[in-house]
């Protein structure tokens, strides 16, 4: 029974720890930059005009804001006057009609077409209507987790076939590569988290998310195409991969899961009558544990993107004052970056392996059997 | 605030993408690859187990063998042994054998010289009878001749004969 309790309080302690350590300082940073953005007069020609390039002053938190958050095209470098961009495809469902074209399409004046509006990211219809656009583009982000998808079923076919034809031989190649990290999450996160006669059923879930965190964790470090979205800095990707871990939590808790949530035991009879105070906090934290997961990952991934693009600004916001000082500050700003990638590389791993390891152990409490006592 | 809403589209984008991918690795890649591990595993362990059981049967084996050796060392020395008391045994027993013949030999030998000697003294009392016939015959004869000489005759004639 200590046990299980101690089990029970292991993943909140290291919530308290990552989750806040962090990205706290860096949110800050943040809300103070986005805040700074929004009191500056609206500066729409700066990012979606090619037509119209002024040199306007240099505003960090929306250049920031624009590189974290989601965009309808892969702009990938500004040579002199010209924007290289990938056009991606627009999909929309407006008043029971599908609406599909390139994204080059609003590279116009009006940024419009077929009555529909691209402004801050956000696409409206350009007459006021009181129906929703949803928007079910292909977006960077989008584009960029479906080409993780293919590089993971491509890397790990492929392996897999390796493993089909020599089965008994050493592992090569990429396999050796992966072999330890797959070894590394069966044995030191589903089984010592699931225990030895369980682990087996969720192996694959807990395997996919492991890679897709990290492949999409290390591609977003790498600045230019094919990397560089922010794939799992973004709180919707974060979002679904936790309601995964919460469906899968939910679906195979056994009795004593749902007989520990209602009646939970080891707490005094008075919190859980007349009014079922421990109850309830126990049905919220079935809510709060995957909504834990979904900020922490979104927060650490973001944050890390957002020190190094400060740190980007920094030269720019020097070099406005005077060229020698940008140049003097890119110096430093280049060593920091440098620190913060190779920082990054680690975050990548930490927060994959956080991100598994707490599926796991929300496992573990869903289908732990009672002791017998 | 674009940053911490999440959008519909991407939502949809990103779980319908992550569960084919999820089933797609689940069946073609993570199947395969932890069962061959396992496999790999279990036949690892077996190997090595294997090799600690011959290794102890090996052990044992020689020990076996030394057993072995030792019992047929015992053996063979109580063999000797007992060929040596058989040996022994045999040669002590031929010895009184021999003795004993030795002894019925000479008994057999003493008695037949006894009895050759009963032979001879009877045929040399039958001699002798025969000789004193014949000499009583011969001074019978002389007697009947001459007195006188068949005196001296007589007399002659006793001394010349001497019991031996």
């Amino acid at each position: 029974m200590i046990r299980t309790q101690y089990v029970r309080f292991l993943p909140y302690l290291i919530f308290l720890f990552l989750a806040f350590q962090v990205p706290f300082g860096s949110l800050a940073n943040v809300s103070e930059t986005f805040h700074a953005s929004k009191e500056k007069p609206a500066d729409t020609t700066f990012q979606h005009d090619e037509n119209i390039i002024v040199e306007k002053e240099f505003d960090a938190g929306k250049m920031i804001m624009e590189h974290i958050v989601d965009n309808h095209e892969w702009h990938i470098a500004t040579l002199g006057h010209t924007h290289v961009t990938i056009p991606l495809p627009i999909i929309l469902y407006y008043d029971g009609e599908i609406y599909t074209f390139w994204s080059s399409r609003f590279h116009n004046p009006e940024h419009a077409y077929k009555g529909f509006i691209l402004e801050h990211g956000k696409i409206h219809t350009v007459v006021e209507s009181d129906k929703t656009v949803y928007d079910f583009s292909i977006t960077k982000t989008v584009f960029a987790l479906l080409m993780s998808c293919f590089i993971l079923m491509w890397i790990f076919i492929s392996v897999a076939n390796r493993y089909k034809r020599n089965p008994k031989s050493a592992p090569k190649g990429m396999q050796s590569l992966l072999e330890p990290l797959i070894i590394f999450v069966r044995d030191d996160i589903a089984k010592s988290s699931i225990g030895e006669k369980k682990y087996e059923r969720f192996m694959p879930f807990l395997l996919t998310i492991f890679f897709f965190i990290l492949l999409n964790n290390l591609l977003g470090i790498i600045p230019i195409f094919p990397g560089g979205a922010n794939v799992t800095g973004n709180i919707a990707v974060t979002m679904v991969l936790a309601v995964f871990t919460l469906i899968i939590t939910t679906v195979s808790g056994n009795r004593h899961y749902w007989v520990d949530i209602i009646n939970t035991p080891g707490v005094p009879w008075w919190l859980k009558i007349p009014i079922p105070l421990m109850p309830v906090v126990e049905i919220v934290g079935i809510i709060t544990k995957p909504f834990v997961l979904m900020v922490r990952l979104f927060a650490n991934m973001a944050a890390g993107h957002i020190i190094v693009l400060g740190f980007v600004s920094l030269i720019f916001i020097f070099g406005s004052i005077s060229v020698s000082i940008g140049y003097g500050v890119s110096i430093f700003s280049v060593a920091f970056i440098v620190f913060m990638d190779i920082l990054e590389i680690l975050v990548a791993f930490i927060q994959a392996y956080v991100f598994t390891l707490l599926s796991a152990l929300y496992f573990g409490l869903a289908t732990i059997e009672p002791e017998h006592h | 605030m674009e940053l911490i809403t999440p959008g519909l589209g991407l939502i949809v984008w990103m779980a319908l993408p992550f569960l084919i991918l999820l089933l797609i690795l689940k069946k073609f890649a993570w199947k395969p690859i932890l069962n061959s591990l396992k496999d790999r595993e279990t036949s690892i362990h077996d190997a090595l187990h294997a090799a600690d059981r011959a290794k102890e049967e090996m052990r044992q084996l020689q020990f076996s063998n030394e057993e072995l050796l030792h019992q047929a060392k015992d053996e063979r020395d109580a063999i000797l042994s007992d060929a040596r008391k058989i040996r022994d045994t045999i040669v002590e027993e031929s010895k009184d054998k021999a003795k004993e013949e030795a002894s019925r030999i000479i008994a057999s030998a003493k008695e037949s010289i006894e009895n050759e000697k009963m032979a001879a003294m009877t045929d040399l009392k039958n001699q002798l009878a025969d000789l004193s016939l014949e000499i009583a015959t011969k001074i019978l004869e002389h007697e009947l001749a001459d007195a006188k000489q068949q005196e001296a005759y007589v007399k002659q004639q006793m001394d010349k004969i001497h019991f031996n």
